[in-house]
């Protein structure tokens, strides 16, 4: 019978350092952010201009 | 078989890094003459249009300044002034710059186009493309025109704001680029004789690298010369007035007054600084009279009448 191995093995791929992690986390919330601005953005100009919304003058 | 697969470091890039890859100094001088144009335009345009083609000029100017600075790490990093900026500095790499820069111009130009009007979209993607691949690829290391020729990207922005109310282009707004033009070549110059040997280190051939203080001052002056009476043209032109006129005829004589000083400074650069303060102030000054100008609606009468306008 084997011994079991109470240490996992480390998956393989890069592991983010805390600081690495911390900076991911902030900008992957100012890409959320940006986005939801834009989707108001569009929304409230689509509320704005109703049907013209559609026309675009060169 | 293993097979070892090379990778980028994991970035530590924070938010600020990104905001500082954007010149947010230069954006605010960008988003202030783009509104003075919007607001110039004869034509009422709803809040949520206007916010919205500032916004996109504003994302347009800052993709410009990431591309300007993912190309020019190099330089930067030899640069006093400019080796602490994010790429430089090691905390950000240059394809994260390359790829937010491009991302952020196809997403200004884009919502640009779909939410305000195809013209102004165009005119803002002309301007990054000028400001990336005209000024900073071809120019910035090749002659000292490089800024007379590239200021023609920072002059651009009130022209977009026009056009985004408009939808095209008239007199008014081309006397602002011609006003933005001019007046680029003794800003940067007055800027560049005292950090002369930061460029030479740097390799750009700016005009005091190549043809000296003394040429570079003469310049200044002459330039200065051009611009103060061009300073004045929207009020000669008739629209905009009395009290900007008054207010351009001081701030393009203090102009010229700064730069005969610059051309007679034989040793030092304390007339060259304060040139280069007060060249940011009179811009400022300009636009920000237009503004008060429009919002006094007409009570200080233009010197010929209003002109017709191209909308």
């Amino acid at each position: 019978m084997s011994e079991h191995n109470t240490d996992p093995t480390p998956e393989p791929g890069i592991r983010l350092t805390e600081q690495q992690r911390r900076a991911r986390r902030a900008r992957s919330i100012a890409i959320a952010i940006s986005l939801a601005v834009l989707a108001v953005l569009f929304y409230i100009v689509t509320l704005v201009k109703g049907p013209g919304v559609l026309e675009r003058p060169l | 078989m293993s097979v070892t697969v090379a990778h980028a470091e994991p970035s530590v890039a924070g938010v600020g890094d990104y905001i500082e890859l954007m010149k947010p100094r230069v954006m605010s001088l960008v988003v202030f003459t783009a509104f003075v144009g919007l607001v110039l335009a004869p034509v009422h345009m709803h809040p949520v249009m206007a916010f919205t083609a500032l916004l996109c000029i504003a994302v347009g100017a800052g993709a410009a300044g990431a591309l300007n600075m993912w190309y020019d790490a190099d330089i930067d990093a030899r640069m006093a002034r400019t080796a602490a900026r994010p790429i430089p500095a090691g905390r950000l790499a240059r394809g994260e710059a390359l790829a937010f820069g491009l991302t952020l111009a196809g997403f200004s130009v884009v919502v640009l186009g779909l939410l305000v009007n195809v013209f102004a979209a165009l005119l803002l993607a002309v301007t990054i493309g000028f400001y990336v691949g005209v000024y900073t690829v071809w120019l910035k290391r090749w002659t000292p025109q490089n800024i007379v020729i590239g200021g023609a990207a920072g002059a651009l922005p009130p022209v977009i704001g026009w056009a985004a109310a408009t939808g095209g282009v008239a007199i008014e707004p081309l006397v602002l680029f011609l006003i933005v033009f001019l007046w680029t070549p003794p800003h940067f110059w007055a800027l560049s004789l005292y950090r002369a040997d930061d460029y030479a280190r740097a390799g750009v051939p700016m005009l005091p690298v190549i043809a000296g203080a003394a040429e570079t001052r003469r310049q200044i002056l002459r330039y200065t010369l051009v611009l103060a009476p061009v300073g004045v043209a929207p009020w000669l032109l008739g629209y905009a007035g009395a009290l900007y006129g008054i207010a351009a005829v001081l701030a393009g004589g203090a102009m010229i007054a700064l730069a005969i000083r610059v051309r007679a400074e034989a040793r030092g650069y304390t007339a060259s600084k304060q040139m280069f303060g007060f060249s940011i102030l009179y811009l400022f000054l300009l636009f920000a009279m237009l503004l008060v100008d429009r919002m006094a609606g007409g009570s200080f009468a233009p010197l010929w009448g209003h002109l017709p306008t191209g909308a």
